[in-house]
């Protein structure tokens, strides 16, 4: 019962995917896409919601979120989880009910079927070493068509 | 113009209505089956994993879609209008085969105290739970038919709990999975009597279709080689090839329709078109499911019945019940995961009943095969909710880790219940349901002591840590795809909605021939005793109505 001994790609794939994850795997990508479709009625909440991220910032640290330095964002994140992020723009919104969307939606981004625009090239599938195809017996149908890039 | 008239309209072609149409027609009954779904083969859905029965993030697969809204109410009495893929919403497959073409097809035979609860445990403060008027021995043969028509794989003769069968299953069980290796000895070390779930899914060819392939897109999904045996591709098929029923999808019931003399005449519905039409017959059978079901009766007034029918005590729609899910998962030190579906591949029903502190119980069985945003998307108490400690928890133990699971008997509630609303109409004009209530104490008190017993399995089974399912929330009724409860079966008409045979007690002519009738709902899944409720009533409706339709 001792795991198999992990593929070369395997380790890279992993050591890869952290600096990866949010936009090589197309997470962003995925969350635009559901806001022009399924998720379509959540557009105003994800425009209030990013706004109010970078008033955060401002308060915080002078500055917006993507100028932070990662453990300023991590601290900042850790603060929107908990509801106790600075900052005017949490009033219409709490700022742990965002949080809890965008972590959802990233989830689905990154370990969801690459057909939705995320998950770049099963790089979460590979992480967790499942096997490809998904289907048996569906290869030619279910491929996703070659990118380039 | 009315369409020609015929014995039995039946609604709702799922695991109920599909074999109540096979019976009428194969007995020479003129049948029209509606179905407000369509009918789909595994190819009209691509196997997605955020657009399922299971996982709807995306969306439903089969339906219903966001024409068919409910109204839920919350504890604190707020109203939300939800759509199909909120989880509130209680959701099951709208489309031919109902459940059963993406159910996870375990199919379990009830208890025989199940159907005694009251007698067993006695009164139960807060809950209105009363003994079956019929017993475990009534529905045995048709149990058995269920089994060998449907088709049922799996070995339960370790099962020391199980009630008596008259014949074995049809089918061997799937080799086991290396959860299952890995599980039963530790069962077996902790004096528990573990053995192969049954399941409606072929093992070996079966009924002219092949056996399971294995792969990880079980639950929630259209069988990629029709090896997972539902009403769809079994008697409805046959139904239809007796030449006597009619299947017509994407039609919506509007109501059933009553004479001046109190009798069914037949049913109102919107077709694939939107046009009313209206079928007349000799019986009306509503097979919608428990929340459908009761809504549809509720919907059905006239003079002779103001608040619907079968609803003179206001007995219809209430006790809505499912099942309180609960248990825990393991995590490894070696990886447990094989990719070989459907995942759930042993169980225990050494819990079902004798607790001590509580009513009842339910089985214990390993989880479903999981996919990647399944597994990544749980939450629980000791798992890091997102960021690098997250990436890190799923790349660790995705592979390594067990989930025991069961569902936990409920107790009827009178309070929860299905009403139409008074406000908000569907997509067709109809008054659409209305949730409202809550769970039981019991439930809670149940689902603690499962967990605590998944939790002894699993650290017996080797796992380094365990991790509870949370408690379950008790914001709102039960309900779900175990749906049931809502128009019981009982002697007394002041205290039920149905009598022994599943007929409406002051119409004799009208049927609910689903997991409504259930006064209690096992703590098992409840699919393979609605099939199994669906013949024996089947039976007893045609030895009333001899000479009808024979042909």
């Amino acid at each position: 019962m001792k795991p198999g001994p992990s593929p070369a790609w395997w380790t890279r794939s992993s050591r890869r995917t952290r600096t990866q994850a949010r936009f090589g795997a197309g997470v962003v990508n995925y969350i635009d896409r559901q806001l022009c479709g399924p998720y379509q009625t959540l557009q105003e909440f994800y425009r209030y919601g990013l706004a109010a991220v970078d008033q955060t910032g401002q308060a915080t640290y002078g500055k917006v979120f993507a100028g932070l330095e990662s453990h300023q964002q991590y601290e900042l994140l850790h603060g929107l989880e908990d509801g106790k992020a600075p900052g005017a723009g949490w009033k219409r919104v709490s700022s742990a009910e965002f949080f809890r969307y965008v972590v959802d939606h990233t989830m689905q981004g990154f370990y969801g079927d690459p057909r939705h625009g995320g998950n770049r090239e099963g790089v979460s599938w590979k992480m967790l070493n499942l096997p490809y195809p998904p289907i048996r017996g569906r290869v030619r149908s279910d491929l996703p068509k070659p990118r380039s890039g | 113009m009315s369409l020609k008239h015929v014995n039995a309209v039946i609604v709702g072609s799922g695991a109920g209505g599909g074999v109540v149409a096979k019976e009428l027609a194969e007995a020479g009954f003129s049948v029209v089956l509606l179905e407000r779904g369509k009918w789909f083969t595994p190819f009209d859905e691509r196997k997605d994993d955020l657009r399922n029965q299971r996982t709807c993030v995306l969306g439903n697969a089969f339906g219903p879609d966001e024409r068919n809204p409910r109204v839920y109410v919350d504890s604190s009495g707020h109203e939300h209008i939800v759509s199909p893929t909120h989880g509130a919403y209680s959701n099951n497959a709208a489309c031919v085969g109902g459940g059963t073409l993406s159910y996870g097809a375990m199919a379990w035979r009830f208890m025989e105290r199940d159907f005694r609860l009251r007698s067993t445990y006695g009164t139960v403060e807060g809950s209105t739970l009363d003994d079956w008027p019929i017993t475990y021995a009534d529905l045995e043969p048709y149990y058995e038919k269920a089994e060998w028509e449907i088709g049922v794989s799996g070995d339960d003769s370790n099962n020391i709990f199980r009630a008596p069968r008259k014949r074995p299953l049809p089918m061997p069980p799937l080799p086991p999975t290396r959860e299952h290796q890995i599980l039963r000895p530790a069962a077996q070390r902790l004096g528990l009597h573990p053995f192969d779930i049954p399941m409606l899914r072929n093992s070996v060819p079966y009924n002219g279709r092949g056996a399971c392939m294995r792969c990880r897109w079980c639950v929630g999904f259209a069988c990629e080689v029709d090896a997972k045996c539902g009403t769809h591709n079994t008697v409805i098929p046959r139904a239809i090839q007796t030449g006597n029923c009619e299947l017509r999808c994407e039609c919506i019931v509007r109501e059933i329709l009553t004479s001046e003399r109190g009798h069914a005449t037949g049913v109102a519905y919107y077709d694939s078109n939107g046009r009313l039409q209206e079928q007349t017959a000799d019986l009306v059978v509503a097979s919608c499911a428990a929340i459908e079901s009761a809504r549809l009766l509720l919907n059905s007034k006239s003079r002779l019945f103001p608040n619907g029918l079968g609803n003179r005590y206001d007995w219809v729609g209430r006790n809505l019940q499912g099942h309180a899910y609960t248990g825990a998962i393991g995590l490894f030190d070696h990886e447990t995961y094989d990719d070989l579906g459907p995942g759930a591949s042993i169980a225990i029903c050494d819990f079902n009943h004798g607790n001590s502190g509580f009513v009842s119980g339910g089985m214990l069985a390993n989880e479903f095969i999981r996919l990647p945003y399944q597994f990544a998307s749980r939450t629980a108490a000791g798992i890091p909710r997102w960021g690098a400690a997250h990436k890190d928890f799923v790349r660790r133990y995705y592979r390594s880790s067990i989930s025991v699971m069961g569902p936990m008997q409920e107790m009827p509630v009178f309070d929860s219940r299905v009403q139409v609303d008074p406000k908000v109409k569907d997509h067709w004009g109809i008054p659409v349901a209305r949730l409202s209530g809550h769970r039981h104490r019991n439930d809670l008190l149940g689902t603690n002591f499962m967990s605590a017993k998944a939790e002894a399995w699993l650290k017996e089974a080797g796992a380094a840590t365990v991790i509870h399912s949370g408690p379950i929330s008790f914001d709102g009724p039960s309900g779900g795809q175990h749906q049931a409860g809502t128009c019981r079966m009982g002697n007394d008409p002041k205290t039920s909605v149905v009598d022994k045979f599943c007929r409406v007690h002051d119409v004799d002519n009208l049927y609910v021939i689903d997991g409504s009738v259930h006064p209690n709902n096992g703590g098992f899944n409840p699919v393979l005793t609605i099939m199994a409720i669906a013949y024996y009533a089947s039976a007893n409706l045609m030895k009333t109505r001899k000479g009808m339709g024979a042909t």
